[in-house]
């Protein structure tokens, strides 16, 4: 028989260390104070998930809303302007607070220096600098709702913008805090990435996930600051009517668009350039198999991150930008699908006669490429000009964005907590509820946003608290859709939660990961690895090897 | 980080560089600087800016590789500047593109339909139509109520 | 201790492309206005001149050029005094590039001074007799907010330097730096060089278009 792949440090193989770095010093203090990413990392962890709650009841709502034409909850009148704060709040909430600042902020802050057999990030206490930046752009975010509210939608189109009442000067400056945060994350990670990798790593020896990661990283810090700026002169001309955007005081209200959306296409890829590297690690462990196309795959993510920026006009298409322009970036936005096709092409042809087993992270994965396949090719359909006319700002755009935002990062973020929970928490959950969490997300997931394409090909606008009674059936099924994917993630909080009331046993490898995570404690001591850790192996190395020592 | 006890005890501050070089190097920017002062009083049309940002960049590229080292450091540090830049060029370009290829529309329908801008032509995309003189003063926009 | 130098240094580079972003930003946004405004744009340049013998003349844009230039130079020369042990000469270096500095932000608030009397301020403050806003396509209003942004900005990024040299300034005269550390006067340098290099860029499209 032929040996498979040794299975390192089952419980007994390697004595587990006493201290972790879970334990090693206590105290809310000894966590205020941390520079260890992983403990950087776990701290993101709850301030994003909590984020996401927060949004997620902002979409409840929305949905609720828009259960019949009549736009009540529970009884009462929803009016225009509360429904407008409504999806503003969930888009901001979930744009800002959770999804670009989550994968970045936990799981690789957690992962990425064991996976180059690092001690820590290269600027530590950046990282910690990065987190209390989110905080305090959280705060900050979290107050504007409360003292006003926004009803702009998350883009903060001009001249509504600069009009409006309600807080959106402190929302924007929110923004603006959050976006240094995820500015010095990139950083952080483009440094340790260049400079502290284990010896024997060259470039093309790291793991995939650092390639995903290192070309996010690439586009936090590229993008992020005309972000910052565009906010800057949003503000300035709320306040002082400076008359760039506002066309009434001889501004160009497109220019804001072209301001915000330069930032805002490449950072739809920091939302999902996560999400793959997440899979790149998921694909081959469970199928006990190399990834296919190594080298088109780190190629393919750094491509993603560069071509994100020349298609941003795609957003922009009836805004009154010229045809020119538009013909432009229409060709250039096919362009972008190429490097997105080759991943998902390589992903199948590595679980292709692979050994595959269906645990949790890897039904998540599934889901992953069946939903981004999707969500990319629905893309398509937008960024052709002639069907875009047609479908721009109607329901079609919604279910797209959130079949590559949720259907594809959120799902591989579940998928990646998973993975790694045990490698966190020295804890394994439950796996046959965590399977059923899949399957209740995959469900809940189409249930609500598959019908929205139907909706917004037949004419549904986007942001509309109400319409045509023709399309009461598709809304209301949606709604219902919404519940189900509530009922899948308080059923992966639980299942997760409840592991934490076990000892913490978990092997040092259950999933027979070939990454050098997997090659200490589960959880890992502070200082990550007990020796430097030397690379021997090429990456997601499964062949057969004899069992050693 | 693993401790090295290297010989090489500069930092990174093989003594490249130098007063001569630097002073060198300010002058240079000095001269520049007079010669642009005293090309903005000639007039060359169009390329005024044009030459203006020329030496402005010769400038930059000398504190950038002279004063701030980039010719002596690692190539990596040198590749992430011009990425900066390159990358602020591209969103230059491509906003300039749009800006300058916009038309003025008239409206096709209301009283004033002699001024209509016309529809463009399906078969040539591409071909924006002529466009017309400069929008008269937005009086006109109140008589269209 | 050299990688980590070396990783600092491309930590700063990096947060140099981010700078060079955030001021490009507003580059872009002032090429754009100028491309909508181009003839009250230019007359607008023309306040930002002196007049001198019978002729306008970038006086203290040109002034506050070279002093930035020159505060550049003494900059680099106290980064290599640091790489040399010579303890003396990066505090008197240091100490000079605070001095050409404050030059610079004396100069600014003369400017500035003369603006606010003026009346040539951005947007709802702009109260100067132009024939522009007689029309009403306040292209000097934008310019203006334009100018005050961009020197603003700038000169925040000034004021900044000013105490990052000022710590510095105090470390070195502790003794704190030598040839084997002097990263912090090396990296503090390289944020100076960028304010300079945007000035290099402003001082033309501002001061120099006519």
């Amino acid at each position: 028989m032929e040996p498979v792949v040794t299975r390192s440090a089952r419980i007994g193989d390697r004595p587990r260390p006493k201290k972790n770095y879970l334990n090693e010093t206590r105290g809310v203090w000894s966590w205020m104070t941390t520079v260890d990413h992983k403990r950087i990392g776990i701290m993101y962890l709850v301030g994003t998930l909590s984020a996401f709650l927060l949004g997620g009841i902002f979409a409840l709502l929305v949905r609720l809303t828009l259960l019949t034409p009549a736009h009540k909850l529970f009884g009462m009148q929803v009016t225009a302007e509360t429904y407008n704060r409504f999806f503003t709040l969930h888009g901001a909430i979930m744009v800002f607070l959770f999804i670009i600042p989550s994968i970045p902020g936990s799981l690789t802050n957690f992962v990425l220096p064991l996976m180059l057999g690092a001690k820590d990030v290269a600027f530590p206490r950046l990282n910690l600098a990065s987190f209390y930046l989110w905080v305090v752009g959280a705060v900050m975010a979290i107050s504007s709702m409360i003292i006003g509210a926004v009803d702009t939608g998350w883009t903060f189109y001009t001249p509504y913008s600069t009009t409006t009442s309600g807080t959106v000067t402190l929302m924007t400056a929110a923004v603006f805090v959050l976006g240094f945060s995820s500015i010095f994350t990139g950083l952080n990670f483009i440094a340790t990435v260049h400079k502290l990798r284990a010896p024997g790593m060259g470039w093309f020896d790291m793991p995939l996930f650092v390639w995903s990661m290192y070309s996010t990283a690439l586009i936090q810090i590229l993008a992020t600051p005309v972000l910052g700026i565009t906010l800057v002169l949003l503000m300035l001309e709320r306040v002082f009517q400076i008359g760039i955007f506002d066309s009434r005081i001889g501004g160009d209200p497109v220019l804001f668009q072209h301001f915000f959306w330069f930032y805002s296409h490449p950072a739809v890829y920091i939302m999902i350039l996560p999400g793959m590297a997440i899979i790149s690690e998921l694909i081959p462990t469970f199928s006990r198999k190399t990834i296919f196309g190594y080298r088109a795959m780190a190629y393919a993510s750094v491509s993603l991150a560069l071509v994100s920026f020349i298609v941003w006009g795609h957003h922009m298409f009836v805004a009154g930008q010229s045809q020119l322009a538009t013909v432009i970036f229409s060709a250039l936005t096919f362009l972008v699908a190429i490097p997105s096709g080759v991943k998902v092409f390589n992903w199948l042809t590595t679980m292709y006669q692979g050994n595959i087993s269906l645990e949790t992270p890897m039904l998540y994965a599934i889901s992953f490429l069946m939903l981004f396949a999707i969500g990319g090719l629905t893309g398509i359909f937008l960024g052709t000009l002639s069907t875009d006319v047609h479908l721009t700002d109607t329901y079609f755009v919604v279910a797209h964005f959130h079949y590559v935002m949720m259907g594809s990062t959120v799902t591989a973020f579940i998928g990646g907590l998973y993975y790694w929970w045990p490698k966190m928490t020295g804890r394994m959950y439950a796996e046959r509820w965590g399977q059923v969490t899949a399957v209740i997300w995959f469900i809940g997931f189409n249930a609500t946003f598959l019908p929205q394409f139907i909706l917004g090909s037949r004419g549904m606008p986007r942001r509309y608290y109400n319409y045509l009674d023709q399309f009461q059936p598709l809304h209301a099924f949606s709604t219902v859709g919404s519940w189900i994917i509530g009922l899948s993630l308080f059923m992966t909080a639980a299942v997760l939660l409840a592991s934490l009331r076990k000892p913490a046993d978990a092997p040092d490898n259950p999933w027979g990961g070939t990454t050098l995570e997997w090659q200490t404690s589960s959880p890992p001591i502070t200082h990550n690895f007990e020796e430097q850790p030397v690379l021997e192996n090429e990456p997601y190395d499964y062949r057969p090897k004899a069992v050693t020592h | 980080m693993s401790s090295h006890t290297e010989t090489n005890t500069h930092g990174a501050g093989q003594h490249h560089g130098g007063p001569k070089i630097y002073t060198a190097n300010l002058f240079a920017l000095l001269f520049l600087t007079v010669l642009t002062i005293a090309a903005a009083s000639f007039n060359f049309g169009s390329a005024n800016v044009v030459i203006a940002l020329a030496i402005a960049s010769m400038k930059a590229a000398l504190v950038a590789l002279f004063f701030m080292h980039l010719v002596w450091d690692k190539p990596v540090n040198a590749i992430i500047a011009i990425a900066g830049f390159l990358f602020l060029g591209i969103f230059l370009m491509f906003d300039f593109i749009d800006v300058t290829s916009r038309v003025n529309f008239q409206p096709r329908n209301g009283p004033n339909m002699e001024n209509a801008t016309p529809a463009p032509d399906s078969m040539n995309p591409l071909k924006t139509p002529a466009p017309r003189p400069l929008d008269p003063a937005p009086a006109k926009a109140e008589e269209h109520k | 201790m050299e990688q980590q130098f070396d990783t600092s240094k491309l930590g700063m580079w990096l947060f140099i492309v981010t700078e060079i972003l955030l001021f490009g930003g507003l580059f872009v946004g002032f090429g754009l206005m100028q491309h909508q405004y181009p003839r009250e744009f230019i007359e607008a340049h023309e306040h930002l001149k002196q007049l001198i013998g019978g002729h306008l003349f970038p006086l203290y844009g040109s002034v506050n050029t070279i002093v930035l230039l020159i505060s550049s130079w003494t900059m680099v020369m106290g980064v290599n005094a640091a790489q040399t042990n010579q303890q003396k000469k990066t505090v008197r270096y240091l100490v000079i590039t605070i001095l050409l500095a404050c030059v610079f932000l004396g100069i600014k608030y003369v400017e500035y001074a003369h603006k606010f009397h003026d009346g040539l301020l951005p947007g709802i403050f702009y109260s100067h007799q132009s024939e522009d806003l007689i029309k009403g396509t306040h292209g000097y209003a934008t310019f203006f907010a334009f100018y005050f942004m961009m020197t603003g900005l700038h000169g925040i990024h000034v004021v900044v330097g000013i105490v990052l040299l000022s710590w510095l300034a105090v470390r070195a005269n502790r003794g704190d730096f030598n040839s084997e550390y002097y990263t912090p006067v090396d990296l503090v340098g390289l944020y100076w060089h960028v304010v300079d290099m945007i000035w290099i860029y402003l001082f033309p499209l501002y001061y120099l278009i006519s």
